[in-house]
């Protein structure tokens, strides 16, 4: 049996709490408080004390989606990015960046952040680029 | 935050306007308790009958959308006895006197008439507020999310500024961010108006500096906010969106307006660890990882940037986002690749000055809170303890202005929208999990006893909610939470949809929507 605990941050609110994931044999199987953390100090509410649970669950997207047909179908990640690259580049050309949108998100990690509103700058070249701190 | 969660307890007064902090921040609200366990004052102000409102030394519950009406009573009661802070104000603040003259006229009675909160307790926060010092104000969507969102937030500032409480311990003017990523994702830059730390995009230096790292020319005219792009969609103007971690279709007020909007797409690509209502939608899905799947940084209210590490392996061929954009962007002939997270916080740090003197190996498990501009800094407590960001902190005399959409006789009551303890936003990750879900199943309404007698209502019965933009079906939860003439429902659930039924109304400057704020019809249904 491999049992571990990686340290890591609570994903709901804004309070961002350390938590513990326990994963035991490469399954994560509960979140535990972190007890040195300066935020929560070995608390959690009950979204957090649940964290693991929205990883977990059977409803997760495993495989990139491509519309077909009027249907959402499994698509490989090459048949996917290639897709909308190409669709994204006609767009471009046909009528401009400032016709493509890019939502960045308050649940992404600020490495992924940085990088949606480069892509949307220096890649797609617009600056529409917003999230859902509004909302 | 200007302050920090820790600095929270050991106020000698809170103040928290908008904010339903013990369902929706629970951490913070336990430094509330404590707070009160070492003998601060708390004061409550929300429409609603809250859960911290049983704790507080005075509790009201004034008209939804009144707030700037409130604050100015509040401050006019301060400045007519005199427990402003002369010395503070003059040293550290500019504008007082025209703020002054626009406070002068908002008397007790005429702020009772507009909030409904009686003299008395607009007496006793003015008292509490102003001479327990220092005094901390928490705010979270409350105060933002109406039309006059911004006004709201000028006047919680004036009145911090009024009793010298910005740039002081334990003090400040504190909004809640109500997800993880918040203030991470605008201080990265995810916003149409500003590069990573607010660097303006139209400003030629700012906009020279991220060309030469990037590589590439890059636009100096300021994009779309949110609200923006779904009027440019219904116009014609935005042909294709790319929405990463977010699903509109839910959370954006108005939702027939939205679904109309995306239906006008010539591509819609939705990046998600689950099929979202906004997902269904698209043309093309990308499966992300969870938090526990990767690395990265979160940066929580408190501006304290935080590690997240990777707990286990993706979930079947799931990709982390940054992979994502890396292998699209590298497809449409701009290679970006990188080795890991690191790599790109490495990149990103030497471009974002509030983070300059952060890497991974600094943060450890406590994290840093910026600024933190070199490899030395400790981190930054609070901030604009010398003084402003601009200089001097500046007074705005604001007006009261009614809320976009006030009750009439067709749409008789008030209605707000907020979240419950259980469940999250749109609740695509909280109604997946068997203990949450366990606890709040479905979506309400919460109505007060007195209208339910009118409706000859019983717990539980359906309702119509009709508003001029949709109609929602809803059973009703009769509660003392609201007030007569005020309903509320939570926005977690796609099958009673509260932004069905919600105003697109923004505010003119944040472009932030009235969500909770409008006017609604109710029948028990047939």
């Amino acid at each position: 049996m491999d049992y571990k605990i990686i340290p890591s941050i609570c994903s709901y609110c804004g309070c961002g709490c350390g938590v513990l994931f326990q994963v035991l044999d490469g399954r994560l199987t509960g979140t535990l408080p972190m007890k040195t953390h300066p935020v929560n100090q070995g608390k959690l509410c009950i979204k957090g004390w649940n964290l693991h649970e929205h990883v977990i669950s059977d409803k997760r997207l495993t495989s990139p989606m491509v519309k077909k047909d009027g249907q959402l179908q499994e698509a490989s990640w090459d048949e996917a990015i290639r897709i909308t690259a190409d669709r994204l580049q006609a767009i471009i050309k046909d009528h401009g960046p400032d016709s493509v949108g890019v939502l960045v998100s308050a649940k992404i990690t600020n490495e992924e952040n940085y990088l949606a509103q480069k892509f949307a700058r220096a890649v797609v070249g617009t600056n529409n680029v917003d999230h859902c701190a509004r909302l | 935050m200007t302050n920090s969660i820790a600095e929270i307890e050991d106020a000698a007064c809170i103040f928290v306007i908008g904010s339903n902090t013990t369902v929706c921040h629970p951490l913070i609200a336990r430094r509330i308790f404590r707070a009160k366990e070492k003998g601060a004052k708390l004061i409550v102000a929300d429409p609603r009958n809250i859960h911290l409102a049983r704790f507080a030394d005075v509790a009201v519950t004034h008209r939804l959308g009144s707030d700037v009406a409130l604050l100015n009573g509040i401050m006019h009661i301060i400045i007519k006895n005199d427990w402003h802070l002369k010395t503070y104000i003059q040293d550290r603040t500019e504008g007082f006197d025209e703020f002054k003259a626009v406070v002068e006229a908002y008397t007790p009675d005429k702020v009772e008439a507009i909030t409904g909160v009686v003299r008395t307790d607009l007496e006793r926060m003015a008292e509490l507020y102003a001479t327990n010092s220092p005094a901390a104000l928490l705010y979270t969507m409350g105060i933002t999310q109406h039309t006059t969102g911004v006004d709201n937030v000028k006047s919680c500032c004036n009145i911090a500024m009024l009793c010298g409480n910005v740039g002081v311990r334990s003090g400040g003017v504190n909004p809640l961010r109500g997800q993880n990523n918040v203030q991470g994702a605008c201080d990265m830059g995810g916003l149409p108006n500003v590069f990573p730390a607010y660097q303006v995009v139209t400003v030629e230096g700012n906009n020279k500096k991220f060309a030469k790292a990037w590589g590439k020319e890059l636009p100096d005219q300021v994009g779309y906010t949110i609200t923006d792009m779904v009027q440019a969609m219904l116009d014609g103007k935005l042909k294709a969106l790319y929405v990463i971690g977010e699903n509109p279709k839910l959370s954006d007020p108005d939702q027939n307006h939205i679904i109309t909007a995306f239906e006008k797409l010539e591509l819609l690509v939705c990046q998600d660890i689950f099929l979202s209502e906004t997902a269904e939608q698209a043309d093309v899905v990308f499966a992300a990882v969870s938090v526990a799947e990767k690395e990265g940084t979160f940066t929580n209210s408190e501006r304290r940037c935080l590690k997240v590490n990777k707990a286990i392996d993706p979930v079947g061929d799931a990709l982390t986002d940054w992979e994502i954009i890396s292998r699209l962007s590298t497809a449409m002939g701009y290679e970006m690749s990188y080795e890991g997270a690191e790599e790109i916080f490495q990149e990103m740090t030497p471009l974002t000055p509030s983070y300059a003197g952060m890497s991974y190996e600094r943060l450890g498990l406590d994290g840093l809170q910026w600024p933190c501009p070199d490899s030395q800094h400790p981190g930054t407590e609070f901030l604009h303890a010398n003084q402003f960001a601009r200089g001097k902190g500046l007074f705005h005399g604001v007006e009261y202005l009614d809320p976009a959409e006030m009750p009439d006789d067709e749409y008789p009551y008030f209605l707000t929208t907020g979240r419950t303890f259980s469940h999250y936003h749109t609740g695509t990750m909280t109604r997946v999990s068997k203990n949450l879900d366990a606890e709040q199943k479905t979506g309400y309404v919460e109505i007060h006893p007195r209208d339910a007698e009118k409706l000859a209502l019983q717990n539980g019965d359906t309702v119509n909610l009709t508003t001029r933009r949709g109609a929602i079906q809803a059973p009703a939860r009769i509660s003392e939470q609201v007030k007569p003439g005020l309903l509320f429902v939570p926005f977690h659930f796609a099958e009673n949809p509260a932004n069905a039924l919600t105003n697109s109304a923004f505010d003119p400057i944040a472009k932030i929507p009235e969500y909770k704020v409008c006017a609604v019809k109710i029948e028990k249904a047939a």
